[in-house]
């Protein structure tokens, strides 16, 4: 029975800490693909650049962990304004065939250019000591740096809830969301709007990146690698729904370590046959709306 | 009364559209020219002509009635599997009835899918037909017994053709084999897609509220052409399994189902010919590039989408056809 148990909590606590992952990553995705309608496929090349921007940082300027994946989400979110500017804005009215298009061929050029540079082997990544073992939480041993994951992820939901739900440019966002064109018509300078937003999203890509770097590892084909898995929890969790965004990262994340724990060998199965059904009970997406 | 309505003028639309113009002789005459000009790359050429395949079965249903799919892969390993396990596991060897089962359980997987998937549209659709691919694979995967898993089927063998043409070393034989079956596939895809059937198709894919409004039974329209380029895929899995005698996890993997859409982006959709110059492309650049180094062709094909996307939307058919409308009105 407290075998049970303990294969209970470890289940939903990697799971919950998989899924801060995943939900720091897509919640960006979800925004941007909720405003624009744009079907970013290069979301995961952000992601895969900032845990390769966060060892750098880290190796060649001798930057403290922390520091360098708050280095790596400004230094993405600035190099993301570039793409958009340049090239994503281009093909805000094209059909969705042109965007995976566009996008899945920065995916190729990126992780070409960043094996070019690094080599094709996962970056050897030695997190700080203070965040290395265990630590205890009164019932059982947690291992700290998932437990230092979980709670910036939890950071970073209250930070965007009230940045989302608090403040005038979260209104501005909500309302583009919901009708781009009133929006408009109401003075909303979705454009900009959205260039922030695609910079704030490919920020947060790359946080994720670093964080993930301890626990998924980190080689340049992360940026196809776990694509499918950013793309379903923006799917599953509806377009644009922060909510959605979590509630679905939390569910694959589970089911995800639920079934590595269980079925080894066939565990990958139980999420696309879950994905499926979800999608076709709720093709918006759980807290998505109806079109 | 009134007179009933005049189609003759319709007719003689369908009629012309249908004419066999003499630049459609090219691609074949390249084919057999290029049996000739690199006698060392037939298996290679045999390669490309099942990805050709494969390429045109998707620009019916994405060309043609506008279904955008990224697991369309499913088909072409379901395909694959059905001919290398027929042979494998029963020791059925005659090729191409093998090519036949593998067409058929193709085509079954795709309307059954085809049923429940075509209900959806947009990024609901791009997920469920990705995650259908990729359970697939997954599934194979864990059924190592029936499909040796993730080492691969192996033990296929394949009999002569007719009992007479027996594969090669070069993989001579399996060229002209491969090129026969496109050539009758490619005559009932141009068959299809200028028929009444085809325009129907078209016809969703511009508006389909109007398609609905004139009663035009749409979703049927889609299932159907779903089945049959499930099939076509099937079949171009078939040739796979049967010109390697071997099959393994990637026929049904993502990256397939990525690269065949960027042949078919690359050539042209909606077009047929846009399948065979996409995948020769493609194939071509991928051979050359990768041979100097791997990320040289990623950067490339990265490229080379990017600037397709941006430049030439209508891909390289599209684009020859733009310089050729330039260049023809500069005459007087």
């Amino acid at each position: 029975m407290d075998q049970l148990f303990n294969v209970a909590v470890s289940i939903l606590f990697d799971g919950l800490a998989y899924a801060m992952i995943l939900f720091i990553i897509s919640v960006g995705l979800s925004v941007t693909m909720g405003l624009m309608g744009f079907v970013n496929l290069a979301h995961g090349a952000f992601a895969m650049a900032g845990g390769y921007a966060t060892v750098s940082v880290m190796n060649g300027l001798g930057v403290p962990f922390p520091l360098a994946l708050v280095i790596a989400f400004f230094l993405v979110g600035a190099v993301s304004v570039l793409f958009e500017r340049v090239l994503y804005a281009r093909l805000y009215k094209a059909t969705e065939l042109d965007q995976v298009m566009l996008s899945i061929g920065l995916v190729f050029m990126a992780i070409a250019a960043f094996t070019f540079f690094y080599g094709p082997a996962p970056l050897t990544f030695q997190a700080p000591d203070y965040l290395k073992g265990q630590i205890d939480l009164g019932f059982r041993e947690f291992p700290t740096y998932r437990v230092f994951m979980i709670c910036v992820g939890l950071a970073m939901i209250a930070a965007l809830w009230f940045g989302f739900e608090r403040t005038s440019l979260g209104a501005q966002i909500r309302a583009a969301v919901d009708n781009r064109r009133m929006a408009q018509s109401l003075g909303i300078d979705v454009d900009r709007l959205f260039t922030l937003t695609f910079a704030l999203g490919s920020g947060l890509a790359a946080l994720g990146g670093g964080l993930a770097i301890e626990i998924v590892g980190m080689s340049p084909g992360f940026a196809i690698q776990y694509l499918v898995f950013f793309l379903i929890v923006v799917a599953v969790g509806g377009l644009g729904s922060i909510r959605g965004a979590f509630v679905a990262a939390l569910v694959l994340g589970i089911i995800d370590n639920a079934g590595k724990y269980l079925w080894p060998e066939g565990g990958a199965f139980f999420i696309y046959a879950v994905t499926i059904a979800l999608l076709l009970i709720k093709p918006a997406g759980l807290f998505g709306r109806q079109a | 009364m009134g007179a009933p309505p005049d189609i003759s003028a319709a007719a003689a639309f369908m009629e012309r559209r249908h004419r066999w113009r003499p630049a459609e002789a090219l691609p074949w005459l390249a084919a057999v020219a290029a049996f000739f000009l690199f006698p060392d790359y037939t298996a290679f050429g045999t390669q490309v002509l099942i990805m050709i395949l494969f390429a045109l079965s998707l620009d019916l249903i994405m060309g043609y009635a506008g279904i955008v799919t990224l697991g369309h892969a499913a088909y072409f390993g379901a395909g694959a599997y059905a001919a290398g396990m027929l042979s494998a596991h029963l020791g059925w060897g005659e090729p191409l009835t093998g090519l036949m089962i593998a067409g058929l359980t193709a085509a079954a997987v795709g309307f059954v899918s085809g049923v429940v998937l075509l209900r959806y549209h947009g990024l609901t659709l791009l997920m469920l037909t990705l995650a259908t691919a990729i359970m697939l694979q997954e599934l194979a995967n864990v059924q190592e017994e029936i499909t040796g898993g993730f080492d691969g089927l192996l033990g296929i063998s394949i009999d002569p053709i007719f009992g007479l043409f027996e594969n090669d070393l070069w993989g001579r034989t399996y060229y002209w084999y491969a090129l026969i079956v496109l050539f009758a596939l490619f005559l009932i895809a141009r068959r299809i897609v200028y028929s009444p059937f085809g325009q129907s198709l078209s016809g969703i894919r511009e508006n389909v509220g109007r398609m609905h409004a004139i009663g035009s039974p749409v979703h049927r329209r889609l299932v159907t052409v779903y089945t049959i380029s499930a099939g076509m895929a099937g079949i171009a899995g078939g040739l796979f399994a049967q010109s390697n005698a071997f099959v393994t996890l990637d026929v049904l993997s993502f990256a397939r189902s990525g690269a065949v859409l960027i042949m078919l982006i690359l050539g042209g959709t909606g077009r047929l010919y846009g399948a065979f110059v996409g995948a020769t492309v493609y194939m071509v650049l991928e051979d050359e590039l990768a041979k100097l180094s791997p990320e040289f062709w990623e950067f490339g094909i990265g490229l080379l989408l990017v600037l397709t996307v941006l430049f030439a939307r209508r891909g390289l058919l599209g684009l020859i056809e733009d310089l050729g409308a330039r260049f023809g009105k500069a005459k007087p």
